[in-house]
């Protein structure tokens, strides 16, 4: 869609014609006055150039009504543009009622992007056609903003806040994904792409995704850096402190008071958070928690990875809902809300480096 | 029109006592009391941080060549736009018409022997001069990366570069401006000469006017602001941190409450010397007099309560942005006015071509679509897709730069035989103007249509289809950069080499040009006493007033 | 900041009480010289309204914010050393009246007497204020890594982590205000002392009587303004909460 030297964006979403023609109105507008005032004054300073050394201009004339009427005029003109933009600015803003509600979570320096059913994606933005889509923002660290120039639309991502924006993307293709606001040092390679589909093809990349990939690999490096290996994953010879973790997702455990418990998602944070409430048969209650130490997100990286260890194909019974996406079904927005830095204590201090004075 | 320099007037004027020759010495000049002195230390001064502030406008220029970032780093990318910002802001647009033309003329415009405050004007440059000291240890010492915006929590958390030092050279340098716009109201109300009534002042001095009252009422705000970032980053004491459940909304708020007004410090100056040029090279009375000299009271107003439009897309609720929306408007109407009246001003004048004029024209028409594309910006729906992309670039360096900068050359042009008694090469100082007219264009044009294309603001590196058009703006800025080496190099040539212009080589009218040139140190051998309005030209009085006619600049 | 001559090179009335003056040189009249520096004193006092404004904004945004936060910490300080000092600061702005009214009233030698008294009570605030910071600091309620806010009434602190669960956290931004806010002011403080000592300086060389004490004035002007932002900022930091228990 891109020629060689474009000079309008693509107008991809249902509003951004709309932006459009109230810049296009703006621009004749504009176009007009600025070729009058420069037509006035190249046609003065010929016409009355000065004759000789000593001549002087004329006596001023009465300019009320003059003024007044370019007061006026401009007014007027400004007034109405105002309304209308005004108008624009609100169906920008407002969104439908049956918007569909994503998650964006800017962080340096990347866009980390969930869809309503928990498939998540880094820089890119996968949409159907011709569905109201809501994006709710939010950051991490400091302020970004979330800018498709396509669908004429952008907000800022305020830490310590949620903004949200809507858009409705009528025209499939791939278009640009921006970070608005100046973030630090990778600011200008947060970007990503958002893809807009057919309904179909939407759903069949939908189902066709592996939900979890980079998480578990997230997940993974987690197991490593904050050293489960050591009590979980003993080198060889070395009495391991703390349960296998191969095939436990989806199996039943047996526990030291004798319960028998599912190993489900809600098992597995809870092992993490909450150590010594359901400890293993056999072993000591020396698990220490993890609860300030990772966040919501991390905390669905080690399910998604504690998953992938174990065997995949179970649907575990009384588990959280079987189907692929369901490691990442806990983080509803109630779990976004408890991972805003409004409400998680002590998490996100970790982000920042010392500053230097 | 070739007449024949009358050289033996001028030549004893200028061996006259004047303020250059009254004293010799360094001392002389660092601890001098004359506001014309001072004014031209400001103009050293001023000059250097501009040069500065415009080199690394070209080392933006140059990487943004190539959509790669590989002239530099992201880092020292993010820092040469940020210092850029700073220095021109700060340290240029703000102080330079009023610290060096302001302070060279206000006296002279009111029939005064120096400001009313002469102590506090050479304090001001110092203060000026160490918070540029403070500013350039933190450009040495490798610089700032927050943007001149300093947007929290980036500024007080994230960023690892000077921001204290720089904050402290800004906050420091904010006292210089308070105290000359303090010294400029106390001698504008109390030192006027007898018969000088208010409706009876130049324009240049109701512009600097209010532009003092916007500093007084501004400059504290946003050193607070600064203060309170770097007491966060020195002392941890969380205003704007959102961990603590602060407000980096707030900090927007705050900044921008200055800032907005801040820039009306800038453009109101400058409008002021338009005024004046254009009533000296049309020999005319500027068209509605009473009007334009309203206009700039009603925009220092009104610039008051419009900072709310840089927040339009940052998480202001939709109906402050409407009320926003709508009192930029109003503040759009007085400049609009301006502009008509400068053009009426026109129509049945005496028009020269000489150089100020040709910058006062220019400016008329750049700031035109400054300040259309101004409004266009204040338009919500509008705003939403152009924030922070290089539309808003355009604008805003369409005002600056096409705007204060014209301004500030074309008064340094039309008062420079006032200050030095010299005049400068008439072809050499045309074709900087030419140059400036359209190595600007070029260069800043092409970015509006960036913007609307989508291209952010501040990006080190770009998506390819946005080569071209970089491109351009590239070829401009080496353009410009010329037409502002150009003048730096005649003017200092002038000094030494330049021919002497006597008294009034343009034949116009104002208080400043009944006096020699240069003028005493006192100004006046006698104190004027002011019988009628600005701008009141007769043929009568041309006549006497030449010295010579000016057919070269 | 206004330039009138503290040296006076045209000699006349260096050292004389009732001698005749001459304005500074770009003055034409002691009268307009007096207008100047008044006007510019008024200016500058505008200025610290606007400087002290974005302080009181920013309490307000976050007093509106988290109300319950706001009362806590406001309980945490001392009201009656803050009520003390406001006293304090009162006497010393009439010390300070007293002092122009002396040159006023050709009472030369009680000027610097009364400009003494008011630097004793500005010494006596800075002293109490000194005691406040150490008490706010020892009770760790300095912002920064090692704040740590814990009220002594477990019921109170009930009460407020219902109604707010992240009080601690919001309490944190109050003192931040408050140390800055009456950091600054107490700044000022001191630059008025220093200007009250220079102008002790030119008391006793007799540089003040009934037809010229215009530096007396606008420093009273200065100092009283000073007075009237520690009038402001005492209810708003120290009476929020002090009287519910």
């Amino acid at each position: 869609m891109k020629s060689t030297f474009p000079l309008f964006p693509d107008s991809a979403s249902a509003l951004s014609g709309r932006v459009d023609a109230l810049y296009a109105v703006w621009v004749l507008v504009s176009l007009f006055f600025t070729v009058l005032i420069f037509a006035l004054i190249v046609f003065f300073m010929a016409r009355y150039r000065r004759g000789h050394p000593e001549q002087v201009g004329g006596d001023e004339r009465a300019g009320v009504w003059l003024e007044i009427l370019w007061s006026a005029v401009p007014l007027a003109i400004m007034l109405f543009m105002f309304a209308w933009g005004a108008r624009v600015y609100f169906q920008l803003y407002r969104p439908p009622a049956d918007a569909v509600e994503y998650t964006a979570i800017g962080k340096q320096w990347m866009w980390k992007i969930q869809h309503p059913d928990g498939q998540r994606e880094i820089n890119a933005l996968h949409v159907p056609v011709g569905q109201s889509i809501r994006v709710k923002l939010a950051s991490e660290d400091v302020i970004h903003s979330f800018y498709i120039p396509a669908f004429r639309i952008k907000q800022d991502a305020v830490p310590g806040r949620y903004t949200s924006l809507w858009f409705k993307a009528e025209k499939p293709g791939t278009y640009h994904l921006f970070c608005a606001e100046y973030c630090g040092t990778e600011h200008s390679r947060m970007i990503g792409s958002v893809i807009v589909m057919e309904q179909r093809d939407y759903e069949n990349w939908l189902a066709g995704g592996t939900p979890g990939k980079s998480m578990v690999a997230s997940g993974a490096d987690l197991f490593t850096s904050l050293a489960c290996v050591t009590c979980h994953r003993a080198a060889p010879g070395v009495t391991q402190r703390g349960p296998k973790l191969e095939g436990v997702y989806g199996s039943q455990v047996k526990l030291a008071d004798g319960r028998t418990v599912v190993a489900d998602d809600n098992y597995v944070r809870e092992s993490i958070l909450n150590p010594t409430a359901k400890v293993v048969a056999g072993f000591d209650p020396v698990m220490p928690t993890f609860k300030g130490q990772v966040t919501e997100e991390q905390l669905t990286q080690l399910i998604a990875y504690v998953r992938s260890l174990g065997p995949t194909g179970s649907d575990a019974a009384g588990g959280t809902g079987g189907t692929a996406p369901a490691a990442t079904a806990n983080t509803s927005s109630a779990q976004m809300d408890a991972n805003s830095p409004l409400n998680t204590p002590g998490a996100t201090k970790g982000a920042a480096k010392p500053p230097r004075k | 029109m070739d007449t024949a320099p009358v050289t033996t007037t001028a030549e004893t004027a200028f061996e006259r006592p004047n303020y250059l020759n009254a004293d010799y010495g360094w001392k002389s000049w660092l601890f001098t009391l004359d506001h014309k002195r001072i004014a031209i230390l400001y103009l050293i001064s001023v000059t250097i941080f501009f040069a500065i502030g415009g080199t690394f406008a070209g080392l933006i220029r140059l990487e943004l060549l190539t959509p790669e970032g590989d002239l530099m780093g992201p880092d020292t990318y993010n820092r040469m736009f940020t210092m850029h910002g700073i220095i021109m802001v700060f340290f240029f647009l703000i102080p330079a018409i009023p610290a060096v033309l302001g302070n060279f003329l206000i006296p002279l415009m009111v029939g005064a022997k120096d400001l009313a405050m002469p102590r506090l004007n050479l304090a001001s440059w110092y203060v000026y001069n160490l918070g540029g000291l403070f500013t350039l240890w933190a450009i040495v010492h490798g610089g700032v990366d927050t943007g001149w915006t300093f947007y929290t929590p980036f500024s007080t958390t994230y960023s690892n570069t000077y921001v204290v030092p720089t904050a402290l050279g800004i906050f420091i340098t904010g006292f210089s401006t308070i105290f000359t716009a303090l010294n400029f109201i106390v001698t504008i109300h109390r030192m006027r000469a007898p018969g000088l009534s208010w409706f009876r002042l130049p324009l240049f001095i109701w512009s600097m006017y209010a532009t003092s009252l916007i500093i007084m009422l501004g400059t504290p705000v946003i050193a607070i602001t600064v203060l309170c970032v770097g007491l966060e980053r020195v002392l941890h004491l969380g205003i704007f941190d959102p961990r603590l459940g602060g407000d980096p909304v707030l900090f927007e708020h705050m900044f921008w409450f200055y800032s907005h007004p801040a820039v009306y410090i800038m453009i109101l100056p400058a409008m002021g010397v338009v005024s004046e040029l254009v009533a000296a090279f049309a020999r005319k009375k500027v068209f509605g007099y009473r009007v334009v000299a309203f206009a700039s009271v009603a925009i220092a107003v009104l610039g008051f309560l419009v900072w709310g439009h840089h927040l339009f897309v940052a998480g202001e609720s939709v109906y402050s942005a409407t009320v926003f929306s709508v009192l930029s408007m109003l503040v759009a109407v007085p400049s609009a006015v301006k502009v008509f009246n400068w053009t009426a001003t026109l129509y049945e004048g005496s028009i020269s071509y000489q150089t100020p004029m040709l910058y006062a024209l220019g400016f008329i028409g750049l700031f035109t679509i400054g300040g259309l594309t101004g409004v266009m910006v204040a338009t919500l729906g509008i705003d939403v897709h152009v924030h922070d992309t290089y539309f808003i670039v355009a604008h805003f360096h369409y005002v600056m730069v096409g705007g204060t900068i014209m301004g500030y050359l074309g008064g340094l042009h039309y008062w420079w035989p006032k200050i030095t008694g010299r005049l400068y090469p008439g072809f050499a100082s045309k074709l900087s103007a030419l140059l400036v007219f359209v190595g600007f264009n070029l260069t800043f044009f092409p970015q509006f249509i960036l913007g609307y294309m989508g291209m952010p603001r501040r990006y080190w590196s770009y998506p390819p289809e946005f080569q071209v058009l970089n491109v351009l703006s590239t070829a401009g800025a080496s353009v410009l950069g010329i037409g502002y080496l150009l003048p730096i190099l005649y003017f200092a040539w002038s000094l030494k080499y330049g021919e002497k212009s006597g008294d009034n080589p343009w034949g116009a009218v104002g208080l400043e040009w009944d006096t020699p040139s240069p003028p005493p140190t006192e100004n006046f051998y006698t104190t004027p006493v002011v019988t009628h309005g600005p701008y009141e030209y007769t043929r009568d009085d041309v006549h006497n007033r030449m010295t010579q006619e000016a057919t070269i600049g | 900041m206004a330039s009138t001559p503290l040296v006076d090179r045209h000699e006349h009335g260096y050292g004389a009480p009732h001698g005749h003056r001459h304005p500074a040189h770009q003055f034409e009249t002691m009268a307009q010289q007096k207008e100047s520096s008044t006007l510019g004193m008024w200016l500058f006092l505008v200025t610290e309204i606007m400087f002290f404004g974005g302080l009181f904004t920013a309490y307000m945004v976050y007093r509106h914010m988290y109300p319950v936060a706001f009362q806590v910490a406001s309980s945490t300080l001392d009201a009656t050393l803050g009520g003390t000092n406001t006293a304090v600061l009162i006497c010393s702005s009439l010390t300070m009246a007293l002092a122009i009214r002396s040159a006023q009233v050709n009472q030369l030698k009680r000027i610097v007497p009364f400009i003494v008294a008011t630097m004793v009570f500005g010494m006596i605030f800075l002293g109490i204020k000194y005691v406040e910071y150490a008490n706010k600091f020892h009770e760790n309620h300095v912002p920064g890594p090692s704040f740590n806010l814990v009220l002594e009434d477990a019921q109170e602190a009930q009460a407020a982590a219902a109604a707010d669960p992240l009080y601690q956290r919001h309490a944190e931004i109050f003192f931040s205000l408050y140390f800055i806010m009456t950091g600054i002011h107490a700044t000022h403080m001191i630059v008025g002392l220093g200007i009250l000592a220079v102008l002790i300086y030119f008391a006793r060389r007799r540089k003040f009587d009934a037809e010229y004490y215009n530096p007396l004035e606008m420093t009273g002007l200065y100092w009283h303004f000073v007075d009237i932002v520690w009038i402001f900022l005492f209810p708003l930091l120290y009476l929020l909460g002090a009287h519910t228990h």
